[in-house]
């Protein structure tokens, strides 16, 4: 990579789309082909059809292969992109079809029929194929070409049909958003309100056939599940929306083909197919890291909060507990904790005893006071109402008194209130005290 | 088979076949539990997932050794795991999916690798990556080399039986390629794995929940049986490709899994499906001159739909005769039933009537016919009789149909102008409880609607 074979101004007259006419033909049907990608595998995604859609594109293998062989044993070219495609989503179809006969008349369960359509079908294709190379007009019939997808080999003709199935497929996909909308969301519903399940699902698959098999020249078998995949899986990480799903999911999608075409344009070596799969799951790797709720990083931080959040409570507490002679004797925190409580201005280090302890500053206090009251309300609340034990409410208090919301502490002491048992006569001070 | 025959068959078949049955059995074996635990698509991601390991550790160490190649895989076979949880935990999607997001990038990964400049030297292409090298498997020397190549000096003075085994040794075992004996070692291993964890396997695999309860940690076998198949799917990857490793951790399971209900005959049953097409596809394939992979892809393919249609137990033609039999069954007992009631009030009718009186289909025509023929109606004119083999016939249906109707009535609670459809299908196929007849309290003389109950 340190030796890019072109240059600068190359690699911007690719990208504005100021390139070689079938260049530009091609970059602007994957980018358009990646949108409709996006947009239609949002919907195959929400209706638990990710896989079945891989099984579908490695099912067109043996329909590319017969397909050529068919029309090569009648004496016509073999190699007419149209035939090949009608071919590809013939068997694309079956396969789909099988699926739904393994599931309907065997007792076997959806991931093996999607497997064993996936695997099966490519085995004949890949039987087809070694008799198309053996075949007399095989050698340049490069239908390997369609198994990992090669830009290079599409004329602008090739990209044209393309896109424009890409744009067709998109809109039919926004005509029939609501539907679509609803029959991924609750099957059921959609069958009350009179729509007819069944044929949703057909123009949903009829779509991802479309995809599939328009994409296949430029992104291959193996490859173009991922175009109908990592789009809106990556989508998902930023929204729980519908149609921002779908609006997300396909820029993912374009911003993958139009940069994977571009690229595999530029250094014509790179197999285009798995550049744009690659660009797809950058993004996708990127959103899972950052996205501001889902992400990893949020993740991470919230979880660190909440650890950080009980730490503090427990030493508060603690402190608190302490200065009422009614500890259970737990260590205080780490120094490094104790500092950072410090910093916050809720302990100060004893000065005037010099031993280095740390007290309660009164903010530190009204913490650790709260804190306190929280764990003996829900501790009263478990006694009284969930018929636990005293000598067993103690564990679990632990960990739920950190999360009590000020709605919920409000609840328990009305709840308790009812039962004439205020806070402040409350046993449990004694029996943990006593037990110290 | 000449001996010439059989010689060229030992060269350049021999070698291909067996690592063919190697793979085909440490997937198929595999596969079984696979195929219980509904986790079929994990072997499609592993299989799919191994290529970026295999290439980026020899891009890494820039040594073909097995054992760096596999661990190179192993360890992306690991990162496939991990990461399909973690997308599954925050990503919020179903499981395929996330396991679709992780293969198809992995192997994206493995692809753009691969066609780089710097791995070509690999000579890994891509397309044998899907469907594998089996006729590039060859002795390590040539068959004309095939003599005692045995240094004289040092075989002096040693037991003849000893020189057998040298010579042995040199002729059948070193010039074996090292695939074959990785392939091998991994269809000992798998086989050692599941016959020394079976029982933990087992309960893993049908109910988690009770496997941790019993003190088995369900979490440890699942990653176990992931290790087991990545092996399995690195060891045979480059022999027979990743469809093929897919097919057989699938297809010789499920397939047995339409045959039997008991888990260790389905493993013997995957293992010999699993030989029938590692061999039936290579000869297959030999004979047709075309890809073996692929065509013992479609042969497992081929032998399920036949066991689908066709298995005594599970086979669709079996479910349609069942259906069919009941079918029959039951518009026999529907016409005894008819003629029964009439024979209660002394009415008659003919088989005309009797057709119009129950929608006239064909399967009731067909039944009276068969009814006649066994002797349990006869003809009087034109008028449909029962004989008393009919009349006994007859009135057991229509005790079974009063008694459902008394309990529906008496315990399920069902108002009583509702429960003649119900006891209609159920006079067919179920007893009554137990509880109708033993109870004394409930009057098993007449069912709801007054009419009398005939005895037993």
């Amino acid at each position: 990579m340190n030796d890019l074979p072109v240059s600068f101004s190359e690699i911007l007259e690719t990208l504005t789309l100021r390139g070689g006419v079938n260049t530009n033909a091609v970059i602007l049907g994957t980018t358009l082909l990646g949108i409709a990608a996006g947009v239609i595998g949002s919907f195959a995604l929400l209706r638990k059809r990710s896989l079945t859609a891989d099984a579908l594109s490695h099912a067109t293998l043996p329909g590319i292969a017969g397909a050529f062989l068919i029309a090569t044993a009648l004496g016509y070219s073999g190699r007419s992109m149209p035939l090949l495609m009608l071919g590809a989503a013939i068997t694309g179809v079956i396969g789909v079809a099988c699926i739904h006969l393994i599931l309907h008349h065997s007792r076997l369960k959806e991931d093996a029929a999607i497997g064993l359509v996936l695997s099966v079908f490519f085995g004949i294709g890949i039987v087809l194929l070694s008799l198309v190379q053996n075949s007399k007009h095989g050698g340049g019939a490069g239908l390997n070409h369609y198994i990992y997808g090669q830009t290079a080999a599409m004329t602008h003709k090739d990209a044209q049909l393309m896109g424009a199935i890409g744009v067709f497929a998109s809109l039919i996909a926004i005509v029939m958003l609501k539907e679509f909308m609803v029959v991924c969301f609750n099957e059921t519903f959609a069958r009350a309100t009179g729509l007819r399940v069944w044929l949703i699902d057909s123009i949903m698959l009829g779509l991802v056939v479309l995809i599939t098999v328009s994409g296949l020249q430029a992104v291959g078998i193996i490859l173009i599940v991922a175009m109908l995949i990592i789009p809106p899986a990556a989508a998902r990480f930023w929204t729980d929306r519908l149609w921002r799903l779908v609006l997300i999911s396909a820029l993912i999608g374009g911003l993958s083909g139009y940069a994977g075409a571009s690229i595999s344009a530029l250094m014509p070596r790179k197999p285009a197919g798995a550049v744009i799969v690659l660009v797809a799951g950058a993004v996708f790797l990127l959103s899972m890291l950052i996205a501001p709720t889902r992400g990893v990083i949020a993740d991470s931080v919230r979880r660190l909060r909440l650890r950080a959040r009980i730490a503090i409570d427990h030493v508060l507490e603690e402190l608190y507990e302490r200065e009422h002679g009614a500890s259970a004797g737990h260590p205080i925190g780490s120094p490094v904790l104790l500092r950072l409580i410090a910093l916050r201005g809720w302990i100060t280090k004893d000065t005037q005893k010099s031993t280095g302890q740390y007290t309660l500053t009164p903010a530190g206090r009204t913490q650790g006071q709260r804190i306190h009251r929280n764990h003996l309300l829900w501790e009263q609340y478990l006694v009284s109402y969930a018929d636990i034990a005293p000598t067993h409410v103690d564990w679990s208090v632990d960990q739920v008194e950190h999360v009590l919301t000020d709605e919920l502490i409000a609840e328990l002491e009305a709840a308790l209130s009812k039962r004439g048992i205020t806070v402040d006569q409350l046993p449990g001070t004694q029996a943990n005290g006593a037990s110290a | 088979m000449s001996s010439s025959a059989f010689q060229t068959f030992l060269i350049l078949d021999l070698l291909a076949l067996l690592a063919a049955i190697f793979a085909a059995l440490s997937c198929g074996l595999l596969g079984n539990f696979l195929v219980l635990r509904k986790q079929s698509l994990m072997g499609d991601a592993i299989s799919h997932a191994v290529l970026p390991g295999l290439v980026g550790a020899f891009l890494i160490t820039q040594s073909r050794s097995p054992g760096i190649m596999f661990v190179g895989a192993a360890a992306s076979a690991l990162v496939t795991v991990m990461l399909v949880e973690l997308i599954k935990r925050l990503g919020k999607v179903e499981p395929g999916a996330a396991m679709g997001v992780v293969f198809s990038i992995l192997f994206a990964l493995g692809v753009y690798l691969l066609e780089n400049n710097a791995a070509r030297s690999v000579d890994l292409d891509a397309d044998c990556v899907l469907h594998g090298n089996l006729q590039n498997l060859f002795w390590t020397t040539t068959p004309s080399s095939w003599s005692p190549l045995l240094d004289i000096q040092s075989i002096q003075g040693m037991p003849r039986a000893a020189i057998e085994l040298l010579v042995f040794r040199d002729r059948f075992i070193a010039p074996v390629p090292y695939q074959i004996w990785t392939l091998l070692g991994t269809t000992i291993a798998v086989v050692l794995f599941i016959t020394v964890l079976f029982k933990e396997l087992r309960i893993a695999s049908f109910d988690a929940g009770i496997s941790t309860v019993q003190g088995i940690n369900a979490g440890v076998i699942h990653m176990a049986l992931m290790t087991f198949v990545a092996i399995a799917a690195v060891a045979s990857f480059e022999a027979v490709g990743s469809i093929l490793v897919i097919a057989m951790l699938i297809a010789p399971a499920a397939t047995a899994r339409l045959l039997t209900d008991r888990l260790v005959t389905q493993i013997l049953v995957s293992a010999v499906i699993a030989l029938i097409t590692a061999i039936g596809g290579y000869a297959l394939a030999s004979f047709m001159g075309v890809n073996a992979a692929g065509m013992m892809a479609s042969i497992s393919g081929a032998l399920l739909v036949f066991v689908m249609i066709a298995s005594p137990s599970h086979g669709i033609v079996t479910k349609a005769r069942n259906q069919r039999r009941l079918g029959n069954l039951v518009a026999i007992e529907d016409v005894l039933g008819s003629l029964y009631r009439l024979w209660e009030t002394d009415e008659r009718t003919t088989r005309a009537g009797l057709l119009t009186a129950s929608g006239n289909s064909g399967r009731m025509g067909k039944a009276i016919d068969r009814a006649i023929a066994s002797g349990l109606i006869t003809l009087q004119g034109s008028d449909l009789v029962l004989t008393e083999t009919g009349i006994s016939q007859g009135a057991a249906v229509i005790r079974k149909h009063r008694l459902w109707e008394g309990y529906l009535v008496d315990q399920a609670g069902i108002s009583p102008d509702h429960v003649h459809d119900t006891a209609e299908q159920l006079e067919h196929l179920l007893d009554p409880p137990p509880s109708v007849i033993d109870d004394q309290s409930t009057d098993i003389h007449t069912d709801p609607h007054g009419k009398p109950i005939p005895p037993k």
